[in-house]
């Protein structure tokens, strides 16, 4: 049996735990409320930003749905209504769902691998000052009147210079490529934090899902997002400099775009939901009370899906009029790709098979995404073949399509997930009931909305269009779906509410409210600045489940594994997770601030053509990371091999 | 094994999650509604095609859901049994079974019979004997016949029975061909000419619609497919072919002379006269089109007025600029145009 708060109690002597505290707290001044490099700080700050994004995005939709609830209405103009489409798809994709996931990332796999930090704690907060920059920039331009209005897929030639004049498009491809600064860093920091800090023991078949499913992902955004960083610096070029990548009058060709667009698009999805998915693999789980069941499949299935992911992206194009070989090659791929996500639907139904299942708040929202994702998922094989394809897509059936993939596979995870790690991400506990009110109104609201496009769309009604004209049998289902938009407003308004009850008058949250299995309810609720007095040496998949991983925190605990003196945690060996060294962490710094704003200076700049402005903003880059990167100055006792040397 | 226990607050029933849905879809089901122009009500042989292996794919989606939805409900409906014990069967047979191979097989049978009606889409079984030229703009379909001296816009007129081919362009940005009800979508790709076929098995008129995003008035480029006998089409392609009729009674002349003399000829044709404008469409027939600003508006003589006079109000954004028309020539031009049949 083990004691969660073990850890917490016994192990380090006092003095140790004084230490740890020294060297970990970061002083609660104004100054370092901007330089922190805590993880968990971070994490919660890219919670709570991405949940501002995604409520704007979402405001953007009901306005689209209000539009929509009745043909011919005039309640948005088609400017602004294909401003807000843009911005409701862009937002929503890049600004909501990776940050979001990024967030739950940030928080959590240090402490389900545990480790005291990301492996570069400066980058992490880098990262998510140029997130929030990028958000700021690409929301900015909708009360200026340039939001982006191409659609979130942009497509030439009405993205180029002659059909799209003014700010609209530079806005857009200028902020994706800022944002993907941050997602780029944040990969990278995600694949050497779990390859290389994770606690002793814990080699790569006792990692946790959500680990391995955010690595997995974030192999994916350094594969596919330099692609749309490629795409978005063409199109710049083409609208600021005429260089005519995409002109086809000009010896250019516009489907370069799409393939470009959507070699990066379609595994995008994936980036989306496999986190997400993750999440589901940890929850769902621990509410049947058991392992889940077939966990080297649904490793399997990740990686498979990470892979067979970026050869699928064509079935985007399947009306552009490729060669016939081509579609048979990419159908396929697409229509194999299902296989990964059958496996882990069904080894989730085998675990709540042979479990005993406790149902609360987020064990229903688990629930939800199964419900939902399988339509998203039965609909997602018919958009894999050719012929449907062509006739359905770019309908309302597609818009149904991809919301049950995307708001069930991705949404309803997070939203578990958001009830699941409430304790551990603020000390208190959501309020069960008002939980399951905001669950039965996003469920019904959810299915209210999407279900009738599945109508619409197969009686015809296109995607994008700003009105509609009555009598084609389209109006009914757009009420619906207006009113479902509504009903599915006021549930998120409720989790929103549920979180501000749980933080001002939430019960406490003991340090494992529900018995988890992963190392993250083996600390306290919220946790220490260094997450764990003791970094516990893994003997299994469930190390909270084994009685050893509390044995290893207890008293004689090694004091390689305290690392008291100086901020430490431990490298390890990336496949059997065999103890390497200690090695030491960084201090709370400004800089990944002022490197944010430089770069933020710099895209300013190159957006209202001040070239020399952001001239200026690079160089202010560049001395930032210099300084950044100078090797500290260290005497003797701080390269102490205890706390390892240089910092990571 | 675990160490707090967890317990539910209280018992209440599960949200009807089936019931919602099995709703929906039974809705969807008796999707057909009246006057749409729906996939599910064919009339041409692609989307013929499409509806059936559409019916073909729902059945098994359903299929899917309903077992999926009944192993779930089974474990949340059984969820106290007791000494339910983990290894009583072997989970992990099953989870390769039914997530991997029964998917398998299924995906494969749907993906030969999707090979099967992509290459059926392909190209129809006879050679199309009739050829329409249809170029994409901003937001209006131009359509010519080979061979035809004249153009209309916005309704496509095409023998029933027998397969037209429809040759593809654009003039600025993408857009997509769509006539649901007759065959799948083939996008216009700028610097290219695509090509694919419709064949209407019974007479009527079909809207089609751009089915990919191009700009401010995407919502406002939809386009019919008149599919009439092949005498009708033979004489209604004759009458494109020739000039615009004379104007025949007083209130038209005038109205033709306002035509010619104001701004209207600079964009616009009318054949056999002086009006030969490119920029917008071919006047020649435009009495006798369905509608205004590619289904913006019906075309009758209110709305035709109100179109001249500013266009802007009905569908913002379009080419025409307002035109600074005399009150008093107004009736007279609504008059000449409506006569040009």
């Amino acid at each position: 049996m083990a004691s969660s708060t073990a850890a917490c109690d016994t192990g380090p002597g006092p003095e140790a735990m004084a230490s740890l505290s020294r060297h970990w707290a970061e002083a609660p001044t104004l100054r370092n409320w901007f330089a922190t490099v805590d993880h968990k700080r971070i994490g919660r700050r890219y919670l709570v930003t991405a949940g501002v994004f995604f409520g704007l995005a979402g405001a953007s939709a009901v306005a689209l749905r209000t539009q929509l609830a009745g043909p011919e209405a005039g309640i948005l103009s088609a400017w602004e209504y294909n401003q807000l489409f843009t911005m409701h798809g862009t937002a929503m994709i890049f600004l909501f769902s990776t940050p979001m996931l990024f967030g739950f990332g940030n928080f959590l796999v240090p402490l389900m691998i545990g480790a005291r930090d990301m492996a570069f704690p400066r980058l992490n907060a880098f990262g998510y000052w140029v997130f929030l920059f990028a958000g700021l920039f690409m929301w900015a331009s909708v009360p200026a009147g340039a939001a982006p209005d191409g659609g979130w897929f942009a497509y030439v030639p009405l993205t180029d210079e002659r059909n799209s004049p003014g700010l609209h498009l530079d806005v857009y491809t200028l902020g994706l490529l800022f944002l993907g600064v941050s997602t780029t860093a944040g990969a990278i920091n995600f694949i050497v934090t779990a390859l290389k800090l994770r606690a002793p023991g814990m080699s790569l078949n006792r990692v946790p899902i959500f680990v391995w499913a955010v690595v997995a992902t974030s192999f994916m955004v350094l594969f596919a997002l330099p692609v749309l960083n490629l795409d978005n610096v063409l199109l710049f070029l083409d609208r600021r400099f005429d260089t005519r990548f995409f002109d086809p009058g000009r010896g250019g060709n516009v489907l370069l775009w799409q393939h470009l667009f959507w070699i990066f698009g379609h595994p995008d999805v994936y980036i989306i939901v496999m986190p997400a998915l993750g999440i589901v693999s940890a929850v769902l789980p621990v509410f049947c009370r058991r392992g889940i069941v077939g966990y080297p499949l649904i490793v399997f299935s990740i990686v498979a899906i990470a892979i067979i992911s970026f050869g699928v992206w064509v079935h985007h194009m399947f009306a552009t009029g490729l060669p016939q070989l081509s579609y048979g090659f990419f159908s396929a791929a697409s229509t194999i790709i299902t296989i990964p996500s059958g496996l882990q639907i069904f080894a989730w139904l085998a675990t709540m098979l042979t479990g005993r299942i406790v149902v609360r708040v987020p064990f229903l929202f688990v629930v939800g995404f199964l419900v939902t994702f399988v339509v998203g998922g039965v609909t997602g094989v018919m958009f894999a073949l050719t012929a449907f394809d062509q006739q359905i897509t770019d309908t309302y059936f597609v818009v149904a399509h991809f919301h049950y993939v995307l708001f069930g596979g991705a949404v309803f995870p997070i939203l578990a997930g958001l009830y699941y790690w409430l304790p551990k991400l603020t000390g208190r506990m959501a309020g069960e009931r008002l939980g399951r009110w905001a669950f039965g109104l996003v469920f019904v609201g959810m299915n209210l909305t999407f279900l009738p496009m599945h109508v619409s769309g197969l009686l015809g009604m296109p995607r994008r269009v700003y009105t509609y004209p009555g009598g084609l049998g389209w109006d009914p289902w757009n009420l619906l779906a207006t009113v479902g938009a509504y009903v599915l407003a006021v549930g998120l308004l409720l989790v929103v509410a549920g979180v501000i009850h749980a933080l001002r008058r939430g019960e406490p949250a003991p340090d494992d409210p529900w018995g988890g299995d992963s190392l993250e309810w083996a600390t306290s609720s919220p946790p220490k600045p260094y997450n764990f007095p003791v970094i516990p040496r893994v003997h299994s998949l469930h190390p909270v489940w084994d009685p050893r991983t509390a044995e290893s925190t207890g008293v004689g605990a090694d004091g390689d594994r305290i690392l008291a003196e100086g901020r430490g945690t431990l490298l390890t060996s990336e496949l059997d997770g065999r103890y390497e060294r200690a090695v030491r962490m960084p201090q709370e710094t400004l800089k990944p601030l002022v490197a944010a704003l430089g770069l933020l200076i710099v895209f300013l700049g190159l957006l209202l053509a001040g070239y020399w402005v952001a001239a200026a903003g690079a160089a202010l880059v560049v001395v930032t990371l210099g300084a950044w990167l100078w090797p500290p100055r260290q005497t003797p006792e701080e390269a102490d091999p205890a706390v390892g040397g240089g910092a990571v | 094994m675990v160490g707090r226990r967890l317990t539910e607050p209280r018992r209440r029933p599960g949200v009807p999650v089936a019931r919602v849905l099995g709703c929906g879809l039974l809705v969807l089901l008796a999707g057909c509604t009246e006057g749409a122009p729906s996939t599910l009500d064919p009339a041409g042989t692609g989307a013929r095609r499409v509806a059936g292996f559409w019916w073909l794919l729902f059945g098994i989606s359903a299929a899917v859901f309903v077992v999926v939805m009944a192993l779930l409900t089974w474990a949340l409906a059984f969820r106290r049994r007791p000494h339910r014990r983990a290894g009583a069967t072997d989970p992990i047979r099953f989870v390769v079974v039914a997530g991997a191979g029964v998917p398998f097989v299924v995906l494969l049978a749907v993906y030969g019979v999707g090979l099967r009606d992509l290459a059926a889409l392909g190209q129809p079984t006879e050679p199309p004997a009739v050829t329409v030229d249809v170029t994409g703009h901003k937001w209006w379909w131009e359509v010519r016949y080979p061979g035809v001296a004249g153009a209309t816009a916005n309704e496509i007129h095409i023998p029933v029975g027998e397969p037209v081919r429809v040759r593809l362009r654009t003039v600025d940005v993408l857009h997509s061909f769509w006539v649901p009800q007759l065959m799948p979508k083939t996008d216009l790709i700028a610097g290219k000419v695509r090509e694919t076929w419709l064949r209407a098995e019974r007479p009527g008129r079909y809207r089609g619609q751009c089915a990919e995003y191009c700009g401010l008035q995407h919502a406002h480029m939809a386009f019919q497919v008149v599919a009439q006998p092949r005498a009708e089409f033979d004489a209604w392609l004759a009458r494109l072919a020739a000039p615009a009729p004379a104007p025949a009674s007083d209130a038209e002349r005038r109205g033709q002379q306002a035509f010619l003399q104001g701004t209207c000829a600079a964009c616009h044709t009318v054949r056999g006269t002086s009006a030969t404008g490119t920029v917008g469409p071919d006047l020649s027939t435009i009495g006798a089109r369905w509608s205004l600003g590619a289904g913006a508006v019906p075309n009758d003589g209110g709305h035709l007025g109100g179109w001249i006079v500013n266009s802007q109000t009905v569908k913002p954004g379009n080419a025409m600029p307002p035109q600074p028309v005399d009150a008093a020539a107004l009736p007279d031009l609504i008059a000449y145009l409506e006569s040009l049949r």
